[in-house]
């Protein structure tokens, strides 16, 4: 086929297919995810698969999903969305906080393409962002923990010193208080998402201290594993983490990204997508709380659930006051509750924790 | 406030994986071969214990497996460095990148299942933490006082000497990058099968890049090996201790308090060697370099 050919029969299909719509829409929705990590870390990465799993199990034909898995965040991220783009993908989802400056750059060298950004803040006209209240999981693990600890020292292993992260501390520690005035909680801050050797010695440094409960903030199941060896208990984060159930995992805190994106693909099909800042919590199925194990008295456990429910019908908010700061400033009066400004921008820790915060 | 007991028993685990890598590591630089393939032995060894131990339900089966697969996988790197003379470094990191991808690949089937929780030896420690402190010294051993060791250090220092007395240069290098790649795959399959419990692709985490950095910190001893090891373990661990304990110290010193200590370390000891007589400290002569027997 030489050149004129080439051009001359391109100029025919497009004619076909602009003549012919229905063509077009006979072809599924091609949608495209980012991911930070492998499919198999059992944490992050494998709750954002389940979900794109949701997507194609909900719409079957009409989507077709394509993946690119241990994307590193910065250039290469704008390499792997640019290929994405050129692959003809309709939307496509970026799955970590770092893929933000990459996302904005290549949604604005193609203006058809819907994007959207997990965990982000940047939006424009064909970028939108999604994330979950976390805060809401933990404020059911904190009743849990703050009930179940026979030593009245509870541990938190904290990644980085961001608001997602410290809003989980608080909200853990506000509802431990809550059930047990004694309650102290040691945090212990591992710099890393992902890193089993560390995360491992972090549970351990925690229980040597006395600490009998811990939450841990990082996704692998290092710190469930020691705490098993020693008889102690945990919760799983991120994913479910049920093989260390029913103890030491008694519950969880996973992110069912499905709930969002089965939403969100829908609006794409049906043509009623916005760029939004969606930012969901459990009654919008995007936190969810894993089964709550034998391990926990009957009594712990219902009390537990019903906090979930409270929150998931909005009856209760974590964050409301009486409440002060670390430094023992007044925050929230009685019956105030946080504003969603004044917790994406979280960066103290509320009274009775006495750990030091990174600034 | 902290029991250093408590304490020393922490750092005992914590420094086991990189402990067996870097003894593996300090045997085959001190042949005279720079394998930096280590990360990619441990992550083979670490899928291979914890899947052996899986299906088999014994976690000391998944430890010999381990040590089989880290050499075996150690194998196409000998080829390529001892009879094809490819580049060592080259050679070394698409070890690296080869075993990590050829985990990844063959780990799909046992992610998200668990192991057998392993019993422990004395005083609360997993045997293979006792098996690498055995393991210290009958490396040492084996180096300074036996005949096999000293022609091991003898191709290592200068190859086409020992190659003109009549030792088989190539046997012994082959025979060191298997051991090494055995002591990476216990390494490796320590964190599977003895402290996380569970496969993940890339649980090494860099574990293999910081055993090749206690090598070099080690002056190519394997006490300093040893030193090095509880050096960085004991840090990481203190850290985290202080932390849990609430001590008020900003967090960020206590993180890169253990790249520091190495540092500070790394820099003492070159300072030291300025002014001893040799030259280049104790660098195994004929390091990274290919050996090619002209007669």
């Amino acid at each position: 086929m030489n050149r004129r050919q080439l051009i001359a029969s391109v100029a025919a299909m497009t004619t076909i297919s602009l003549a012919l719509p229905g063509w077009a829409q006979e072809d599924p929705l091609k949608v495209g995810f980012i991911y930070v990590g492998p499919v198999s870390d059992g944490g992050w990465t494998y709750q954002h698969d389940q979900g794109r799993l949701a997507v194609e199990a909900e719409f079957g034909d009409r989507v077709e999903t394509t993946y690119l898995e241990n994307v590193p965040e910065g250039v290469d991220a704008e390499r792997a969305l640019t290929q994405l783009a050129l692959a003809g993908n309709d939307v496509i989802y970026a799955t970590s906080f770092g893929y933000m400056d990459a996302v904005i750059n290549v949604a604005a060298k193609f203006p058809d393409i819907k994007f959207e950004h997990n965990t982000g803040y940047k939006r424009t006209e064909n970028v939108g962002t999604y994330d979950g209240r976390f805060y809401e999981g933990r404020a059911v693990t904190g009743t849990i923990a703050g009930r179940m600890t026979q030593s009245n020292k509870i541990g938190y292993i904290a990644t980085f010193p961001i608001p997602e992260v410290i809003q989980g501390i608080n909200s853990a520690y506000i509802h431990a208080k809550k059930v047990n005035p004694d309650v102290e909680m040691r945090v212990v801050w591992a710099y890393t998402w992902f890193d089993p050797a560390k995360e491992a010695d972090a549970a351990n440094a925690l229980m040597a201290e006395g600490v009998d409960v811990i939450l841990q903030h990082t996704n692998s199941t290092a710190p469930l594993a020691q705490l098993q060896q020693q008889g102690k208990i945990g919760f799983g984060q991120a994913s479910d983490m049920a093989s260390f159930a029913p103890s030491p995992r008694v519950s969880s805190v996973y992110n069912n990204w499905g709930a969002h994106y089965v939403k969100s693909v829908g609006r794409v099909l049906d043509g009623t997508w916005q760029p939004e800042g969606v930012w969901g919590g459990i009654g919008d199925g995007i936190v969810a709380i894993g089964e709550i194990t034998d391990a926990v008295p009957a009594e712990v456990k219902a009390e537990a659930e019903s906090l979930r429910d409270k929150i998931a019908a909005g009856e209760y908010h974590p964050f409301t006051g009486p409440l002060n700061k670390a430094d023992g400033s007044a925050w929230l009066a009685d019956g105030q509750t946080a504003t969603d400004e004044e917790l994406s921008g979280m960066n103290f820790f509320v009274e009775g924790i006495t750990a030091e915060l990174p600034q | 406030m902290i029991d250093p007991v408590a304490l020393f028993l922490l750092l005992l685990s914590a420094s086991t994986p990189i402990l067996f890598a870097a003894l593996g590591e300090l045997v085959v630089e001190r042949a005279g071969v720079l394998n930096l393939g280590v990360e990619g032995m441990m992550i083979v060894g670490a899928l291979s214990g914890f899947a052996t131990a899986y299906y088999s339900g014994d976690a000391f089966l998944g430890f010999a497996v381990a040590a089989l697969a880290g050499a075996l996988v150690a194998l196409p790197f000998a080829i390529l460095t001892q009879f094809l003379m490819s580049n060592q470094v080259a050679s070394g990191l698409a070890l690296t990148l080869f075993g990590l991808g050829l985990a990844a690949l063959f780990g799909k089937p046992v992610e998200g299942v668990r192991a057998p929780i392993m019993s422990v030896g004395p005083l609360g420690l997993n045997w293979i933490v006792w098996l690498g402190l055995a393991m210290v010294p009958a490396v040492w051993w084996f180096l300074n006082r036996s005949r096999a060791g000293l022609i091991l250090r003898g191709v290592g220092e200068n190859h086409d000497a020992a190659h003109a007395l009549g030792y088989d240069v190539r046997r012994v290098r082959l025979a060191a990058i298997a051991f090494g790649g055995a002591m990476a795959g216990i390494g490796g399959a320590f964190i599977s099968v003895a402290t996380v419990l569970q496969w993940t692709e890339g649980m090494t985490a860099g574990a293999g890049w910081i055993a090749l950095a206690i090598v070099v910190f080690s002056n190519w001893t394997a006490v300093g090996v040893l030193a090095g090891a509880w050096l960085f373990g004991g840090v990481t661990v203190l850290q985290l201790r202080l932390q849990a304990a609430g001590v008020r110290v900003p967090v960020q010193l206590l993180s890169m308090a253990p790249y520091l200590a190495t540092i500070i370390v790394l820099v003492a000891i070159s300072a030291r060697q300025k002014f001893s007589r040799r030259a280049g400290g104790a660098a195994p002569g004929s390091l990274g370099q290919d050996f090619h027997a002209l007669r």
